[in-house]
């Protein structure tokens, strides 16, 4: 799976793992993603509560037998923004859906491939400007996110070039209680 | 920096010292078990909260009482303890974490024999489990060994003593045994009941009602009561007509669950029977030594656990439903949660799985839960 950062940890016990990661996270850009390759079994829960506690979101883990993947993304949430788009359209609204109609996942590959609405079209949002060429201005877009600002923005950039019918999901994924179709 | 070796931290609790431990694990595992003393106190910091520094967390630290930083492997105490050194905070650390505080083992001494010998306890303060071992004139059995077989060994060597006999009161579920590797290593008999034995894929000498073995130029004598309750093979031990030890059936302060093995229904009868009846016919002058304790209030002045049967009778609640139906409900509703990994250490216990040691500490974590209060 690609991600922005990558840090082999692999070897290196505790307390190495966060150190390192907490590291890598200095250097990293809000919004950015990491994949964090350890074997410390100590990390599966650790990051996570360090994660949690630091308010960085963690994505998720793949095992691959002693090989513990773990995905995270740089979050500030102080910094979050204010949404702006008024065309919105709360989660349940999406569930159902005409067939001219697209669900658009903005967030990163990772976290898409760690659960998704199904059915949903994949674009992460700092690919959506070279990926626009591709999207029929005519269909119906609904545009969700973790929680609703990336596809603020994104919703804004498609309006920007001419499309009429899109809508922000709020509140995001982070409230979506429904079935999750994974790509792991 | 001091480093504290699982020993000095066990003579801490059994002499009911004094000490505060701040304990650097996540909140989960925290709160999930840790070191009981019952003059500890307590303070949990994530590790991972402190990298930027322990200037908020100093001045929260007690002036007049001995610091130990503990984690599950050691670590992180490490460097929280470097980091407190620093700041100007005397402190030590836990060598090993919490995963050497769970494999100590600390021998102590129930009784010297009447007949000549002496009874041994081995308190695994960490999880709760007891172990016990019985040596006269060089020979020496070894009931519910824990899986550091070595400790069992060296033990009795230096008692100048050969291990005849091992015997498993029941299959466990809460920890591994270290029965059948103390037997291979030491040439022993290792007997286990037939009846929780089914599965398992070794050799093994059955431990019938009434099995009875002698140590010592057959002086003393190690009689097997079947007693099933907490299994359908559960069986107890009376050593030289004095010590009773119960297994998983009857504790200081509470009694065995009867559903680990997913029988509770079943064997809720057997449980009942083996307490109420059975269990009744023996003299209350019996001192009885179970399987685990459960909280360290359980331990004696001296870190053994162990008492009266006659005082348990009139104190064990477990020992004074006197409406069935009422014990019945008792010992399957509301039961505390199963113990770590049990499905699995069942089958470890079985020869039917064969995990690493780090794998076998893994599964090991946390307390035991095999009683009902």
């Amino acid at each position: 799976m690609r991600t922005d950062h990558q840090l082999d940890v692999q070897g290196l016990a505790c307390p190495m793992p966060i150190v390192k990661t907490k590291k890598t996270m200095n250097t990293m850009e809000v919004g950015e993603t990491v994949e964090v390759i350890a074997t410390d079994a100590g990390s599966k829960a650790d990051l996570q509560a360090w994660a949690a506690s630091t308010g960085h979101q963690y994505i998720g883990l793949v095992e691959e037998g002693s090989v513990l993947k773990h995905y995270l993304r740089k979050c500030n949430e102080a910094e979050e923004r204010e949404k702006t788009f008024e065309q919105t359209v709360s989660l349940e609204e999406v569930q159902n859906i005409s067939n001219d109609s697209i669900v658009l996942d903005v967030r990163e590959e990772v976290e898409y491939a760690f659960g998704h609405i199904k059915g949903a079209t994949s674009i992460p949002f700092g690919e959506l400007f070279d990926n626009m060429e591709k999207l029929d201005k005519t269909k119906t877009y609904y545009v969700i996110c973790r929680t609703g600002t990336r596809s603020d923005l994104a919703c804004q950039q498609l309006a920007e070039h001419g499309f009429k019918h899109v809508y922000n999901v709020l509140p995001g994924m982070t409230a979506y209680t429904g079935e999750l179709e994974k790509t792991i | 920096m001091e480093k504290w070796t699982a020993q000095k931290v066990a003579n801490y609790v059994i002499h009911k010292k004094q000490l505060f431990i701040l304990d650097v694990r996540n909140q989960d595992a925290f709160a999930d078990w840790k070191i009981d003393g019952e003059n500890f106190e307590y303070m949990n910091i994530p590790y991972f909260d402190l990298l930027d520094g322990v200037e908020k967390l100093v001045p929260q630290l007690p002036k007049d009482k001995e610091i130990l930083v503990v984690c599950a492997k050691e670590g992180s105490s490490v460097m929280v303890t470097e980091m407190l050194d620093e700041a100007g905070v005397k402190a030590g650390y836990l060598e090993g974490g919490m995963k050497a505080w769970s494999s100590y083992l600390e021998p102590l001494k129930v009784a010297d024999l009447e007949k000549g010998g002496e009874l041994y306890q081995f308190v695994r303060l960490g999880k709760g489990c007891l172990s016990y071992m019985v040596i006269s004139e060089g020979e020496a059995a070894v009931i519910d060994a824990v899986r550091f077989a070595d400790v069992f060994e060296n033990f009795a060597k230096e008692k100048n003593a050969v291990i005849r006999y091992v015997f498993d009161t029941h299959l466990h579920a809460d920890h591994i045994s270290g029965g059948r590797l103390l037997a291979e290593k030491t040439g022993a008999t290792y007997y286990l009941p037939p009846k929780d034995a089914e599965e398992v894929v070794f050799d093994y000498v059955p431990l019938e009602d009434a099995t009875t073995v002698k140590i010592g130029q057959a002086k003393i004598d190690i009689q097997a009561i079947y007693s099933p309750g907490h299994t359908i093979g559960s069986t107890s031990f009376i050593i030289d007509e004095k010590y009773f030890l119960t297994g998983d059936i009857l504790f200081i302060d509470s009694i065995g669950r009867p559903d680990l093995a997913g029988l509770a229904e079943d064997w809720v009868g057997d449980l009942r029977a083996t307490l109420y009846n059975h269990y009744r016919q023996l003299s209350t002058d019996l001192y009885v030594l179970p399987a685990h304790f459960m909280i360290i209030e359980e331990l004696n002045e001296d870190g053994t656990v162990g008492k009266r049967f006659g005082d348990l009778l009139a104190e064990n609640h477990g020992l004074n439903i006197e409406d069935e139906e009422e014990f019945r409900k008792t010992v399957t509703d509301h039961l505390p949660p199963q113990p770590n990994a049990y499905t699995q250490i069942r089958h470890v216990n079985m020869g039917r799985l064969t995990p690493s040691a780090d794998e076998q500490t893994e599964m090991e974590i946390g307390p035991n839960r095999c009683a009902v209060r």
